[in-house]
C-alpha cells in the first residue's frame, strides 16, 4: 500500500490535509525573537536567545542554519516546531499563520507537515520500546495507515528507504541494539513516516563518527530529491552545510549575521564572523595552519545585552559604531544579506 | 636538534573483553612506536579499539577486559609488568590521559583548582602552596585566568572544562600525554583554540602526544604520523602528509572521502558504506572486506599482514601483496 508515501503533488493535495493550500508550500519565518526570563519577578534578567530572525524555505530546498553554541539555532528550530512560543515574530506555512493555530486538528496537521530530528541518537528513543513501536506511533497518531497490516507494511518500507535492512529484523530490535548511525536513520524514518513537507534537522550527524556522517547526509539528499522534501539543516559545521544546503544562514548571538547561497558564502564570505568560522574549519587537504586571526573569547553572554553588534568584542574589524548601534540587515547582492556596519548605511566615510 | 629517541613501543598488543556473549576482540596485534616530542595520531571509528589501547598503556583496564598478549615498553621499562608502586609514579608523571568526555567527568563538588591540586599532591612531594602555584600556572598556560581556580565545573563552559582537564593532565609535565577525543562536542572555534594551545604547550614543554580520534581531519597537519585502525588492527600507518597524498588502503581512501570541504570542488562524497563489524564475531580474512569496494576472493579468507610498502609507509592489504 503505497498511498501514504506517494510523492506529494503540489497542486492536488489530500483532501484530509487542512494545512495545505494548493500550490504554496514555503515556510516563512519573520522577525522571530525569543527571550528567556532568568528568575521570576519584575526585575528578572532576560536571556535574548533569538533576535529578529527572518528566512524562507521553499518546497524542495535545504536551508542551513550555522552557528556555535549559544547562537540561537536550536531555539529557532524549537520555535518552528512549536515546542515553545516566540516572544515576537511570526511563522507561516504556505499562507497559514502557524502561531495563531488554536484548533487541535490544525495543530496536529501542522506537526504532520513539520517534523523534527534531534542531535542525540542515544536519547531520542524510548529505550523500552522496539523500533517498530517508535515508527508505528506517528503513523497511528496521524492516521496514515488504516490497519495494523498497512502500518507494518509502511514501517518496513520506511526502514528500507533509509537503508536499514532487513526491515523485519530491524523493526524488532530495541534502540540499544543499533549503532548511533543506525538510530539516526530510524529518526529520519520516524520523521518521514507521516510524509511531511519539511524536516527540521537539529545537528543530525554531529554525534556520529565522521565516516558515518556522509551516509546519513547522502540519505537526506536522496529523500529531498525523491520526495521534494524541504529541510532546515542546523549545524555548527560549515562544511556539511555547504555539502547539503543550497543556502546558508550564519547565526551569532541570536542574530542572522549573513545569508547567501552556500558556495558563495564559503568562497567569498563577507561577514568577519563567517571568515573566522571558515578559518577554523579543519581540512584534510589544508592541514593545520596556525590561525593569525584572533580567536580569543568565550561564547558571549546575551543576558540583558547592551546595544551594538553582538560580535563587536571579538571582531577584528570593529569600529566605534559597532559597540553603540546594532547593525541591521543589508542586502548587498540579489541573494546575499549581511548584518554588519562594514556594509550598512551607518558606515561613516573614513 | 630534536631528540629522536623512542619513548613508547607497543608490540603485538592483544586485548579482549570477556563478555557474557563470549569473548569480544578489542585490540588484535597492534604495534607502533612513538618518538620523543612527536604527535602520533590514532584514527578509527568508534569501537575499533583505540580507546582500549589508551587505557592499556595506563594500565587502567578493568575486568572483563583482559590483556592476552604483546608488550608495551616505555623508555626501557615493561609497562605490563609494572607493580602497583611503579604504576603510581608512572601515571600522571610519565604518561597521562585525557580520556573521552573527561570534561564531563570532573568532580562536580570540588573546584577545578582543588582537583588539579589533588593530582599534583598525590604524585609529588610539593607542599600545598607550591602545588597551588603550579596549578595556577598550568591553568594560565591553557588560557584560564588564575581566579577561576575557585570555580566549580558547572560554572565553566565546555571549552573551559576541557582546558582544565588538559591542564590537569600536563601539570606534572609527563613525557607522553594521551588525548582521547579531546575536542569532540566542542564548537569549531573552541576546538581550533584548544588545538593551538595544546600545540604551543607541546613545543614549550616538549612532551609527546598520542592523539586518538575518529576525526581524521584533526590529525592531518597536527600530528607527524598517523595510524589508521580498523576492527582492532592497524591497516595503514605513515607520515600525515604522505598518508593524505598517497593513501593505499581502501579504508583510508574511504575515510578521506568522508569529509566535505568548504573550499575546492563541490562533489558527491561516497564515504564508507556499512558499519564496523561485531567484534564478538568479526569477518574472516580481511576484516574490512564486507565494506570494501575492491575486495577480492582472497580477502574473504586470508588476513593481510601489515607490510612496509614504502619507507615508513605501512599497509595491510592484499591489493599490494
Amino acid at each position: 500500500m503505497k498511498g501514504a508515501i506517494m510523492k506529494q503533488d503540489p497542486l492536488s493535495n489530500s483532501t484530509h490535509d487542512p494545512m495545505m493550500p494548493a500550490g504554496e508550500h514555503s515556510l516563512r519565518v519573520n522577525g522571530l525573537s525569543k527571550n528567556f526570563p532568568l528568575g521570576t519577578g519584575v526585575g528578572a534578567k532576560q536571556l535574548h536567545a533569538l533576535e529578529d530572525v527572518s528566512f524562507t524555505i521553499q518546497q524542495g530546498e535545504i536551508l542551513a542554519l550555522v552557528g556555535e553554541s549559544g547562537s540561537g539555532k536550536s531555539t529557532a528550530a524549537r520555535l518552528i516546531a512549536r515546542l515553545m512560543s516566540p516572544t515576537s515574530g511570526n511563522i507561516h506555512l504556505g499562507d497559514r499563520d502557524v502561531l495563531s493555530i488554536r484548533n487541535k486538528r490544525l495543530a496536529r496537521a501542522y506537526r504532520k507537515n513539520v517534523q523534527m530530528i534531534f542531535q542525540d541518537p542515544f536519547s531520542s528513543f524510548n529505550p523500552v520500546h522496539r523500533i517498530e513501536h517508535h515508527l508505528a506511533r506517528p503513523i497511528r497518531i496521524h492516521e496514515i495507515a488504516k490497519s495494523k497490516g498497512e502500518t507494518q507494511e509502511h514501517i518496513y518500507e520506511l526502514l528500507s528507504t533509509v537503508g536499514l535492512n532487513p526491515p523485519r529484523e530491524i523493526a524488532r530490535k530495541y534502540p540499544y541494539e543499533l549503532s548511533g548511525g543506525q538510530r539516526q536513520r530510524v529518526a529520519i524514518a520516524r520523521a518521514l513516516a507521516v510524509d511531511p513537507q519539511i524536516v527540521l534537522a537539529d545537528e543530525p550527524v554531529s554525534m556520529l563518527d565522521v565516516s558515518i556522517r556522509i551516509g546519513v547526509l547522502n540519505l537526506m539528499l536522496r529523500l529531498k530529491e525523491e520526495r521534494n522534501l524541504s529541510y532546515l539543516y542546523i549545524t555548527h559545521d560549515l562544511a556539511s552545510a555547504r555539502y547539503i544546503a543550497e543556502r546558508t544562514i550564519v547565526l551569532y548571538g541570536g542574530f542572522v549575521m549573513e545569508e547567501a547561497p552556500s558556495d558563495e558564502l564559503m568562497l567569498r564570505p563577507h561577514h568577519p564572523y563567517t571568515k573566522l568560522l571558515l578559518s577554523a574549519v579543519p581540512d584534510v587537504n589544508r592541514g593545520f595552519e596556525r590561525t593569525s586571526r584572533h580567536t580569543d573569547g568565550e561564547v558571549l553572554s546575551r543576558i540583558d545585552p547592551l546595544p551594538g553588534c553582538p560580535f563587536a568584542a571579538r571582531c577584528p574589524n570593529r569600529m566605534t559604531v559597532c559597540t553603540e548601534v546594532t547593525p541591521s540587515i543589508t542586502q548587498i547582492e540579489p541573494k546575499r544579506f549581511v548584518r554588519c556596519h562594514l556594509f550598512g548605511e551607518q558606515v561613516s566615510s573614513q | 636538534m630534536k631528540n629522536e629517541s623512542q619513548i613508547l613501543a607497543i608490540r603485538d598488543l592483544r586485548v579482549r573483553y570477556n563478555s557474557e556473549r563470549g569473548p569480544v576482540t578489542a585490540v588484535d596485534g597492534v604495534s607502533f612506536s612513538i618518538m620523543q616530542g612527536e604527535v602520533f595520531g590514532l584514527a578509527g571509528e568508534s569501537g575499533c579499539g583505540k580507546s582500549t589501547i589508551a587505557q592499556t598503556i595506563l594500565r587502567v583496564l578493568r575486568p572483563p577486559a583482559v590483556i592476552t598478549g604483546g608488550s608495551i615498553e616505555f623508555r626501557d621499562r615493561q609497562v605490563l609488568e609494572m607493580t602497583d608502586e611503579e604504576l603510581a609514579s608512572f601515571r600522571w608523571r610519565e604518561v597521562s590521559l585525557v580520556f573521552q568526555s573527561a570534561m564531563n567527568s570532573l568532580n562536580p563538588l570540588i573546584t577545578i583548582g582543588d582537583q588539579i591540586l589533588d593530582v599534583i599532591q598525590a604524585h609529588t612531594d610539593r607542599n600545598k602552596r607550591d602545588a597551588r602555584e603550579r596549578a595556577a600556572e598550568m591553568l594560565k598556560r591553557v588560557g584560564i585566568e588564575p581566579d577561576r581556580l575557585r570555580s566549580y565545573p558547572h560554572e565553566l563552559s565546555g571549552g573551559m572544562r576541557q582546558r582544565a582537564v588538559i591542564a590537569m593532565a600536563l601539570s606534572l609535565e609527563p613525557t607522553l600525554a594521551i588525548m582521547d577525543e579531546p575536542t569532540t562536542a566542542l564548537d569549531v572555534l573552541v576546538q581550533r583554540q584548544i588545538l593551538e594551545e595544546i600545540e604551543e604547550l607541546r613545543t614549550s614543554i616538549g612532551f609527546s602526544i598520542l592523539f586518538i580520534t575518529h576525526d581524521l581531519s584533526l590529525l592531518v597537519g597536527f600530528s607527524q604520523r598517523i595510524a589508521i585502525m580498523y576492527a582492532g588492527q592497524i591497516v595503514e600507518m605513515s607520515y600525515s602528509s604522505e598518508l593524505v597524498r598517497e593513501p593505499f588502503h581502501p579504508y583510508t581512501l574511504g575515510l578521506l572521502d568522508s569529509f566535505p570541504s568548504v573550499n575546492g570542488e563541490r562533489r558527491k562524497l561516497i564515504g564508507i558504506p556499512g558499519t564496523p563489524p561485531d567484534m564478538s564475531a568479526p569477518p574472516g580474512g580481511c576484516r574490512f572486506h564486507p565494506r570494501c569496494a575492491k575486495a577480492m576472493e582472497r580477502c574473504r579468507f586470508v588476513a593481510p599482514q601489515l607490510r612496509e610498502l614504502k619507507p615508513d609507509h605501512w599497509v595491510a592489504c592484499h591489493l599490494y601483496d
